[in-house]
Formats: structure tokens, C-alpha cells, sequence
């Protein structure tokens, strides 16, 4: 069975990027671009890994993973920020919300692929 | 040098006689709102009127003329009033600043130290956290620069990319180009504007406020029956701002010619009209007169008036400060001001006599009332806009006090249910 990632990401070019490279390493990949209902998407998608950026419509990054964090089974799940916003203040709010890797744009394809193995190997070896 | 603080230190010793404004204005035989005039030290007062309005207070006329005394204990009764958790003896006032007038001088001037700092972290935070174009275009900038970079990096890197999909990313890479060009020319244009402009950043706002607080509010061109055009827009550096000021502008001018001042004086010389009242008067609509009023000539109103309009998103696009009165530009205005109370009974007048937390006690009455402003056609949603007229309270006397805060950053109310965050003064700032 494939290893799956949830892409909530609100720029269609970004989101294609991604999923391009991704898809390309052996991972399915699902996207959302809605803030609002993400909690729920990725509560049915259960998906291995969750890359969520900060400022979507609806309901913020920040917000979300609080709320993910809430769920008894959602302590674990890796989650991958992506920011605009990268001042140390934002790190904090996110660290403090729950994030396992932030990082901020416009970053590397390299970077994202890298974080995104370790983050699953990590999540594996758990 | 005639003394200009006079009529301030006849209210001040008024109110600390416990005496309302037509009380004492009956004693001494002139109108309350003449008695008004005096106080906001817009009339001069002399001889006979002097000593009777002395007698009636109880104190020497030099006292009123002189006066450092009573500017010290205002300057106390308004620390007083401030003070969190921590009653005063207010009715030993004066027995303290005649006894220890070093000690007394030094508490008003800490509490006035105090006011000016709240009012800089005031300022401060409202142009640190909220200067939401400058966000927006640094957003827009680093969202597109990372989708070019990504996008770039996969047809760079990929050596077996399918033709479909190199199309695909040559089409997203022209379009983040585009995208990247036009956002990354606003935010130098709106940098440019910055450096331009020869006082230190200011939101638009800021700029709109000052061109009008320049003219004082008033455009003889525009009474005389003159068109917004008319008027030069000097010292407005940004586009945002010189558009927002020809709006209101605009506004003015059609006002102007709605409720025509000649008439509006001989209203107005009779007393303070209620603005329903003058609504029906000259057929006009309800922001039509709140508008009227916040920019006839001061001579001719009884009390200064401010004035705020909102959008139904909250957002600040007018401000006519008045003292006392502090509302953040850029959101995050305590909600509780009928402003933003009348956006959700529409058509509704809403009136309501309201004391500012945090500041000298500063008391006002408003006027807001929240109206359709544009109407995009059948079976869609009409944008909605809110004005507020604020002026001290008049000669009637305060009553049922609704309280507000600046924002909840600096708004020491503790059992608000309306606040957002904590506020900063309370961690012992």
C-alpha cells in the first residue's frame, strides 16, 4: 500500500509543484485548499503525512493544527508547515500548536523532500 | 495675555461643587449652552459675570482666573478617576495639593507621563501589527516566488519529465512571472510612497486625518457650492490616501448642498438639534446629518464633534479625532462602540452615552447608525457601512455609562466579555 499525503495548500501552482514531486518519489497525493473543513478532510483522507500551509481561506493553519491536535488520534500524525511568515514569533506559535517541521517560503524542492522523509521515517520508527 | 483656561477651571470647579451645568448657569442668570461656551473656554468672561459665577462656586474669582490650583487638581482627579484597584479621597483633593502641592505636582505629573506613554504604545502597536498592505503584498511576493522556484527547480532538475507536464509547468511558470512582476511593482510603488512622504510611515489614514485636521475640518469652496475637485489635495503622498479623501470629499460637497449651512446655523443658534430631528428637517438620511455635523464650522455647534466610519468587516475609513477619544486605525477597536454595535441593527439610529476605560474618564455621547451603502443589484447582499457621530457629553448629564476600551491590548476592564487578549497594562507594564 502507497504512503499517502494530504497537501492543503491554497495556490494551485505550489499545490501541482508538490504533487509532482511527490508523486514522483512514490507517494499518493491528495489536496485541499479550503481551511475551514480541513480538520474533517484529513480526519476521512487519514492520510501518513499532512503538509499544511498557514494562510488559507476560511481558517488558518495555525488554527487547524490546534484544533487536529485536540483529536485523540491525531497526536501523531506528522504535520509539515509551510509560511510565508517565517519570524521567530510564528515558529513559536507553531511549535506551540503542534508542528513537527516548519518551514518557510519560498523554499527548495530538496528541502521539502527531505523533510518530508524524515518526518515519515520518523513517524515509522515511533 | 488674556487667560485662556478659565472657563476650564469654572468646569472643573463646577463639577467638584457637585453643581450641573444648568444649575449654575440659572444662578448666575445666562443660558446653559452660553455657560457651555464659557467652560469649553470659547467665550471670554469677565467682571461681573466673573464674580457672580465665582460666588456661586463658593471660591475668590482670582481663583478661577488664576487658577494653578484647580489645574493641579484636575490634573489629580483625572489620576484619581485612572487608578485600577486603588480608591482615592477624592473629596481630600484639595486639602492634599494646598498641603503637599511638591507631592501633588509630582503624582499629576506621573499620571500625565503614564497617558502619554498608553497613548505611544497605543500608536505603536496599532502601526506594528496592522499595516495589513504591506502583509498582504510580502505574502503575495513570497507565495509566487516559491511556486517559480519550485516549479523552475522541477523542469531544471527532472530529466524524464513528460512533455504534458513540462507544458503544464512552462504555462504555471509564465503565470507566476506575471503574477510575481505585478506584486513585486506594488510593493516597491507602496515602499516608494513610504519614502516619499516627509513624515515618518503612516498608513493612509493617517495622511487623510492630517489633510483634514489641517483645513480644520472646514471648506468654505465647498459651502460656496464648489465641487470636490476644487479642493487641492496637498500633502497626500499615497494614491489610497488621496482616493479615500476625495470620497469624503465628495461626501461633503453633497452634504453641502443637502443641508445648506445658512440654514443650518439658524437652526443650530437655537440649540443642538437631536440629528433625527434634522433629518426630517431637510429630508435627508440619517448619515447625511452625522456627517453634516462633524464637519460644520466649530463656532457654530455648542460641542466639538468627532466622527468614525466602518465598513461591515469593522475596518476604520474616517476618523475625525476628537479629545479623549482613541480608536485604533487598522481593526481591533474595542467592539463595543455603537460603531460597530449598529452594523448589526442596520437602519436602526443608536444612541448611546459611552465612557472611555484607560483615558481621563472621557465621557461622550454617540450617534451611529449603520446603513446599506451600495446595493449591487436584485437578490445580493448589500454592503453595509457604519458612521458614528461622538461629541462630549452635553448639559443634560451623563446617564447609564456604556464602557469602552481603546483596544483590549491596553483596556484595563478585567470582566470584559468582550475581550480578545490580554492586556498588556495588566502584566505591569
Amino acid at each position: 500500500m502507497s504512503r499517502k499525503v494530504l497537501l492543503i495548500e491554497d495556490e494551485p501552482n505550489i499545490a501541482e509543484a508538490i504533487r509532482f514531486l511527490l508523486t514522483r518519489e512514490g507517494w499518493q497525493v491528495e489536496t485541499h485548499a479550503e481551511g475551514s473543513d480541513a480538520v474533517q478532510v484529513i480526519q476521512s483522507a487519514a492520510p501518513d503525512l499532512v503538509i499544511l500551509d498557514v494562510m488559507l481561506p476560511g481558517k488558518n493553519g495555525m488554527d487547524i493544527l490546534r484544533d487536529l491536535r485536540e483529536l485523540d488520534d491525531m497526536q501523531r500524525l506528522p504535520v509539515l508547515m509551510l509560511t510565508a511568515r517565517g519570524q521567530s514569533r510564528d515558529r513559536e506559535m507553531a511549535e506551540n500548536a503542534g508542528v513537527s517541521r516548519f518551514m518557510t517560503k519560498p523554499f527548495s524542492n530538496a528541502e521539502v523532500l527531505t523533510a518530508v522523509r524524515d518526518l515519515h521515517a520518523q513517524a515509522s520508527r515511533a | 495675555m488674556r487667560d485662556t483656561l478659565t472657563g476650564s477651571r469654572i468646569r472643573e470647579r463646577r463639577q467638584i461643587s457637585g453643581l450641573r451645568q444648568s444649575e449654575l448657569a440659572k444662578r448666575v442668570g445666562i443660558s446653559p449652552s452660553y455657560l457651555n461656551l464659557i467652560e469649553h473656554n470659547r467665550r471670554r468672561i469677565g467682571g461681573k459675570l466673573l464674580v457672580d459665577i465665582a460666588e456661586a462656586l463658593d471660591v475668590e474669582p482670582s481663583l478661577l482666573t488664576q487658577g494653578i490650583e484647580a489645574t493641579l487638581i484636575s490634573a489629580l482627579r483625572e489620576a484619581a478617576a485612572d487608578a485600577v484597584g486603588q480608591r482615592a479621597e477624592v473629596d481630600g483633593l484639595e486639602e492634599f495639593a494646598s498641603r503637599f502641592p511638591g507631592w501633588a505636582g509630582v503624582l499629576a505629573q506621573m499620571h500625565q507621563r503614564v497617558v502619554s506613554l498608553e497613548r505611544t504604545v497605543e500608536t505603536l502597536s496599532d502601526r506594528l501589527t496592522h499595516d495589513p498592505h504591506l502583509a498582504a503584498s510580502m505574502h503575495e511576493v513570497l507565495t509566487t516566488a516559491a511556486a517559480i522556484r519550485s516549479t523552475a527547480s522541477i523542469l531544471a532538475d527532472t530529466q524524464d519529465i513528460e512533455i504534458e507536464w513540462q507544458d503544464r509547468f512552462h504555462k504555471n511558470l509564465h503565470q507566476d512571472a506575471e503574477r510575481l512582476a505585478e506584486s513585486s511593482k506594488a510593493l516597491v510603488s507602496y515602499l516608494d510612497e513610504s519614502d516619499a512622504a516627509k513624515t515618518p510611515r503612516s498608513v493612509p489614514l493617517e495622511e487623510v486625518e492630517s489633510f483634514f485636521a489641517a483645513r480644520n475640518y472646514g471648506f468654505p469652496e465647498l459651502e460656496a457650492g464648489g465641487g470636490a475637485e476644487s479642493i487641492a489635495l496637498d500633502g497626500l503622498n499615497t494614491a489610497t490616501a488621496r482616493s479615500v479623501a476625495q470620497e469624503i470629499l465628495r461626501w461633503c460637497a453633497e452634504d453641502a448642498v443637502a443641508i445648506p449651512l445658512a440654514d443650518l446655523k439658524q437652526i443650530l443658534a437655537k440649540g443642538e438639534p437631536d440629528p433625527i430631528t434634522l433629518a426630517q428637517r431637510f429630508a435627508v438620511d440619517i448619515p447625511t446629518v452625522l456627517r453634516r455635523l462633524a464637519f460644520v464650522p466649530e463656532e457654530y455647534l455648542t460641542r466639538p464633534a468627532g466622527l468614525a466610519l466602518c465598513d461591515a468587516s469593522g475596518s476604520v475609513l474616517f476618523l475625525k479625532p476628537l479629545p479623549g477619544f482613541v480608536m485604533p486605525r487598522h481593526g481591533e477597536a474595542c467592539p463595543l462602540w455603537p460603531l460597530f454595535t449598529a452594523l448589526s441593527r442596520p437602519l436602526v439610529p443608536v444612541r448611546k452615552q459611552i465612557a472611555q476605560l484607560g483615558r481621563s474618564a472621557a465621557e461622550f455621547e454617540c450617534h451611529a447608525y449603520a446603513w446599506p451603502h451600495a446595493v449591487p443589484g436584485y437578490d445580493q447582499d448589500p454592503a453595509y457601512r457604519s458612521i458614528m457621530l461622538v461629541r462630549p457629553i452635553g448639559e443634560e448629564g451623563a446617564s447609564a455609562l456604556t464602557h469602552v476600551g481603546a483596544n483590549c491590548r491596553v483596556c484595563p476592564s478585567r470582566d470584559c466579555t468582550s475581550r480578545r487578549e490580554p492586556s498588556i497594562l495588566s502584566e505591569g507594564f
